[in-house]
């Protein structure tokens, strides 16, 4: 949280009556007399106004320039020192714990650990901007969702509090590092990681690359709508991130989110083949190119048949060394009519050691790029294809174009998403030495992120 | 049968919430129109969330505890994502938020010079966010309404709720059309006075705003909201109120409810001199005694494994579970309501067994059960499935535990007999948080100065135009005002040669006539009545037919207009001819006696059976001038 103090002729006005905020306050205007609580005002907002909540509940704001005069109220309101963020809410208030009979027994409740990153998921208002920001930690939520504790005895840890478009490369690094610490304590059944929903998708990806071979579940989850709302979907899909850490034979990187704008039915994605398709709705996380691999509704996870799919059983895993650095020299491209080919130049010398292209339909961009990509080549720069269309194969077979591309050493990616391409260059870079293996593995299924058949109707539910 | 007001110092505070008139919704484009048919449907779940304050409302548990999942019910054009939750809401509704300026002006209330819209908690599904958006737009002022100033409290410009389909018990219905519709609420202050006094001042305050022509009319587009309490009590909010006829019997019934519940307060303390209401671990399970009773209802419920029933015991209350200090006001009345919330059909209580089966054994066992050693105690019965009954008990404690306290504070609803329900306890300023999606709204002169020109001038002059433009009386036209009409009447009135009179008085007293008898006005859609009135204009139908027509129309005895048309002609010349003979014939005695002078009582029963199947001008005709053959004949 940023400032959330007065600024200017307002924070003069207060210090001059040594108000502070989260005092209650009286005002007295040309209009009337107000009394409640002075509320800190939105960093982004001018310094002409003083904003307070009334004793009904409401806030607004009053003109510097109609109070006559301002004092502090006789008493000091109780809820004062939890607006400033000196007291947390009375635990008394949750809507509900692990009653004692439930405490007994979660010694025999299968473990869970509950990372939390920050996001939707666990945000409330930010008096800085007057929007929302993420506040909540791990275990706030999970005495706000005290179903959770039917299935599972949950450890919470923040180790972020961020959303998920300030997140970066080492961020990932340092996600797979504590799941893997927690792993490795060979205590929990499962591993949840609460998210921003934004870039959840890259998120999953990368960690779907490093924690390779992973022996149980690690779930990514988020909220659409923000927890501190009553509609929040946060709680059922924690609910059912949670039965599906435990009961899933499967282990690997999954995304668990609303299937579609009820709140009954759960889709967990694969960490490779999920993607953010909606700015706000609940269900906007969808699986590309193939279905969800189980849909959880109420009790009940159904897993759905997905041909290519190679799930690894919990049993199966064989872990030894887990690889879990990127390479942030690698730029997502995307062509469209217009676009400028020097701009390859520019990137190549600028130190980027791939370009992952979303070009259009089966793969392509003008011919007028073809000269710099093949500069770019020779020069030792990877360039990779995908799609911009999101659903379906590249193919560069199919035009003239297509085998340009290829005949100067373009790679297509098959129906790899571009973001799974992205972050899958990042980390073979940062675990290879040489090109010629990084473009082989590139066009290697090692996560799931490719396909060999595509199917010919997608229930996307 | 009570009581002055004044002498309880019965205080009543007025809130109404009226729909503004924009064409769409508060935060979004989509249109302010119901829908008769739904096309998508979403199931979702609440949960109640801290507030601003860290806190959780008590009104929002309590709903979260009661309801398991809310059905939403829409269709395009009326609701979008926003409504479905699933879209931030858009920019506040520029015309939305002028109204209310306009009404806060015309009320001389302090307008604030930033508006914060806030999220109102609200989890009883009736907003899919689980909150209504709502801004305090300004606070103070009055209104003068017959001579006598009212302050004004506050005016806020909020969001209505999503529209009731259906409620059954953990399912509830709603229909997404409504949620959103710009509602400016107006809160006055208290005033002491009578409930006709009262319905005075709601009456004139809906007329400044209809004044505005920025507000919608129509069934449900105002409804009150009523605060009341006397004495000692605590303050009763009364939601839906939606006609003034039943403010006056809400009022009425809440004045006796509440000064009966002060009188078994008093005879608690002072003449059984309990100072405290204990419950404790004073409950049992008492279903096993009861699979022995002979109660059918019991026996019936317990084929359900899962249902169990539970006695609580009540020190020093026998006598007044049952006891009336007014007619049909119980305090075990007051309690069965509070359970049904659980889906539990109520309560038995010692002050009323043995009976409904449960014989003196099957009471005697239960005393000995709940450890019952004084003649003075009571207990409740109550019986469910499991979990319903905890909450159930949970609740029924908590209003036990403020018996003393005479009047609790409570959310009721008003029931279309003018009696109040208990809905919820009341909310409390903890439910408010603030809406982060939508940024604060300035308000300076550049915005109000061009309002001040809007603000609708004092009724009287709009009724003196209705007169003198219309040749209405004064009392036509504060009815056609009133009414949901007064758009429509210009409209017609325009576009057709009827005199204004007839127009207002088939708009108002008549329809008003046929809702009194129980029939739906709402088949008379401003469409239908337009055409009714072009058809009159044409001649098609008769000027006599026109409450027939409402009439059958309202009873679905026919579909439309041209059903109603072919109806008349039927009745060709000659068979008109040979009804009016007819009538004439039985009349005759009559005819002898007063010769032409029995024309108004003629033409009174010819229309009686024929009204509405001809023309009354050709029946007038043909009436007469057989009249005057007959009187003529009679003299040779």
């Amino acid at each position: 949280m940023g400032s959330v103090e007065y600024k200017g002729k307002a924070s003069e006005l207060l210090i001059e009556n040594d108000i502070k905020i989260g005092q209650s306050i009286n005002i007295q205007t040309n209009n009337g007399k107000y009394s409640g609580i002075l509320l800190p005002r939105y960093e982004l907002f001018d310094d002409n106004h003083v904003v307070m909540k009334l004793r009904n509940g409401y806030n607004i704001g009053i003109n510097l320039t109609k109070i006559r005069s301002i004092e502090k109220g006789s008493s000091d309101s109780q809820y004062g020192a939890y607006i400033v963020g000196k007291a947390s809410h009375n635990v008394n208030q949750t809507i509900g714990r692990p009653n004692s009979d439930q405490a007994k027994v979660e010694g025999t409740l299968p473990k869970v650990a509950l990372i939390s990153t920050g996001g939707t998921i666990g945000s409330k208002i930010d008096y800085r901007t007057g929007g929302v920001t993420s506040v909540l930690s791990a275990s706030d939520l999970y005495l706000s969702v005290p179903e959770i504790s039917r299935y599972a005895s949950v450890d919470t840890e923040v180790l972020l509090n961020e959303y998920s478009e300030n997140l970066r490369p080492e961020h990932w690094t340092l996600m797979a590092n504590k799941i893997i610490e927690k792993t490795s304590m060979g205590i929990y059944r499962g591993i949840i990681l609460s998210h921003g929903t934004d870039t959840m998708h890259y998120s999953s990806a990368a960690l779907s690359f490093a924690l390779r071979n992973i022996p149980i579940p690690v779930i990514l989850t988020g909220a659409q709508r923000s927890s501190d709302r009553p509609s929040s979907d946060a709680a059922l899909n924690l609910i059912g991130a949670t039965k599906f850490a435990i009961e899933s034979e499967y282990s690997g990187v999954f995304v668990i989110m609303h299937a579609d704008a009820s709140d009954n039915l759960l889709a967990c994605h694969l960490g490779t083949r999920v993607r953010k398709n909606h700015t706000s709705s609940r269900d906007a996380f969808e699986s590309i190119d193939i279905k969800p691999v189980a849909l959880i509704n109420g009790e009940n996870i159904k897993m759905q048949h997905n041909p290519t799919l190679e799930l690894q059983r919990r049993e199966d895993a064989n872990y030894s060394s887990y690889k879990t650095s990127f390479d942030r020299h690698v730029i997502l491209l995307k062509y469209y009519p217009g676009f400028e080919p020097a701009i390859i130049s520019y990137l190549v010398q600028s130190g980027y050691k791939a370009i992952i292209f979303e070009g259009t339909g089966l793969g392509h961009v003008s011919n007028e790029c073809i000269a710099q990509l093949k500069q770019a080549i020779n020069s030792g720069v990877m360039i990779f294809m995908t799609s911009q269309c999101i659903w379906g194969r590249v193919n560069l077979n199919v035009y003239d174009t297509g085998r340009d591309l290829l005949g100067i050493g373009v790679v297509p990616l098959s129906d790899m998403t571009p973001e799974t391409a992205l972050v899958k260059t990042m980390w073979l870079l940062a675990n290879n030495q040489h090109s010629g293996d990084i473009k082989r593995m590139m066009q290697e299924n090692m996560c799931n992120e490719i396909s060999s058949i595509s199917p010919i109707q997608l229930d996307k539910k | 049968m009570l009581t002055n007001p004044l002498a309880i110092n019965l205080k009543v505070g007025l809130e109404i919430h009226q729909q503004l008139a924009t064409g769409t919704k508060l935060f979004c484009q989509c249109d302010c129109n119901e829908n008769e048919e739904y096309t998508l449907v979403l199931s979702r779940s609440l949960r109640p969330a801290q507030s601003e304050l860290g806190i959780i409302d008590p009104a929002a548990l309590f709903e979260f505890k009661k309801i398991q999942s809310v059905k939403y019910h829409a269709a395009n054009r009326t609701s979008c994502l926003v409504e479905a939750d699933e879209e931030p809401p858009h920019h506040v509704n520029r015309d939305a938020l002028e109204s209310a300026l306009i009404f806060s002006l015309a009320l001389n209330s302090d307008i604030f010079d930033e508006i914060h819209v806030m999220r109102k908690i609200v989890i009883d599904g009736s907003n899919t966010g689980g909150f209504q958006r709502t801004m305090l737009i300004s606070m103070g002022g009055f209104i003068e309404v017959n001579g006598k100033k009212t302050g004004v409290q506050s005016i806020c410009l909020e969001e209505d709720a999503a529209k009731l389909i259906s409620d059954n018990n953990n399912l509830r219905e709603y229909g997404l059309d409504r949620l959103g519709i710009p509602l400016v609420e107006i809160a006055l202050e208290p005033i002491s006075g009578t409930p006709q006094e009262v319905m005075q001042l709601a009456l004139g305050l809906g007329r400044i705003l209809r004044a505005s022509k920025r507000v919608a009319r129509g069934i449900g587009s105002i409804r009150q909201d009523v605060n009341i309490s006397i004495e000692n009590g605590r303050v009763v909010e009364i939601k839906g109120v939606q006609k003034l006829e039943q403010l006056v019997k809400v009022i009425e019934y809440e004045v006796i409810r509440q000064h009966g519940l002060m009188i078994i307060a008093n005879i608690l303390k002072n003449e059984r001199g309990i100072a405290e209401i204990r419950i404790d671990n004073r409950i049992v399970d008492v279903t096993d005694i009861l699979r022995a009773s002979s109660s059918k209802k019991i026996l019936e419920s317990l084929k359900d494994q899962n249902t169990v029933y539970k006695a609580i015991k009540i020190e020093g209350f026998a006598g007044i579970l049952g006891y009336e200090p007014y007619d049909k006001i119980r305090l075990g009345k007051e309690l069965s309501q509070i359970v049904r919330f659980y889906g539990i059909g109520g309560i038995f209580h010692s002050d009323e067994l043995p009976g409904y089966g449960i014989s003196k054994e099957d009471v005697d066992n239960i005393g000995k059960k709940l450890a019952i050693r004084s003649r003075a105690d009571a207990f409740i019965i109550i019986g469910g499935i499991l979990a319903n009954v905890s909450s159930a008990i949970e609740s029924l404690i908590q209003r036990l535990e403020v018996v003393l306290e005479g009047v609790p504070a409570e959310t009721r609803a008003a029931t279309q007999s003018g009696e109040t329900v208990y809905i919820r306890p009341r909310p409390g300023s903890a439910r408010m948080y603030p809406e982060t999606d939508v940024a604060p709204i300035k308000v300076n002169n550049l915005l109000l100065d061009p309002l001040r020109q809007k603000i609708p001038r004092p009724i009287e002059e709009y009724i003196t135009e209705l007169i003198s433009n219309y040749g209405l009386n004064k009392k036509l036209a504060e009815e056609i005002f009133d009414s949901q009409y007064l758009n429509l009447f210009g409209k017609i009135v325009s576009s057709t040669k009827i005199s204004p009179t007839f127009i207002a008085s088939k708009l108002t007293e008549d329809i008003t006539n046929l809702e009194r008898q129980g029939y739906d006005s709402s088949i008379l859609t401003q469409e239908r009545l337009i055409e009714i009135f072009n058809e009159l204009d044409h001649g098609k139908i008769a000027k006599e037919s026109v409450t027939l027509l409402y009439q059958m129309l309202m009873n679905h005895e026919i579909k439309d207009l041209n059903e109603f048309e072919s109806g008349i002609e039927t009745m060709t010349e000659h068979q008109l001819e040979e009804e009016i003979n007819g009538i004439l014939c039985k009349h005759l005695d009559t005819i002898r006696e007063k010769g032409m002078n029995s024309m108004g009582m003629l033409m009174g029963r010819t229309m009686a059976v024929l009204r509405g199947r001809s023309d009354g001008q050709k029946i007038n005709a043909i009436l007469k001038r057989k009249l005057e053959q007959i009187v003529a004949s009679e003299k040779q």
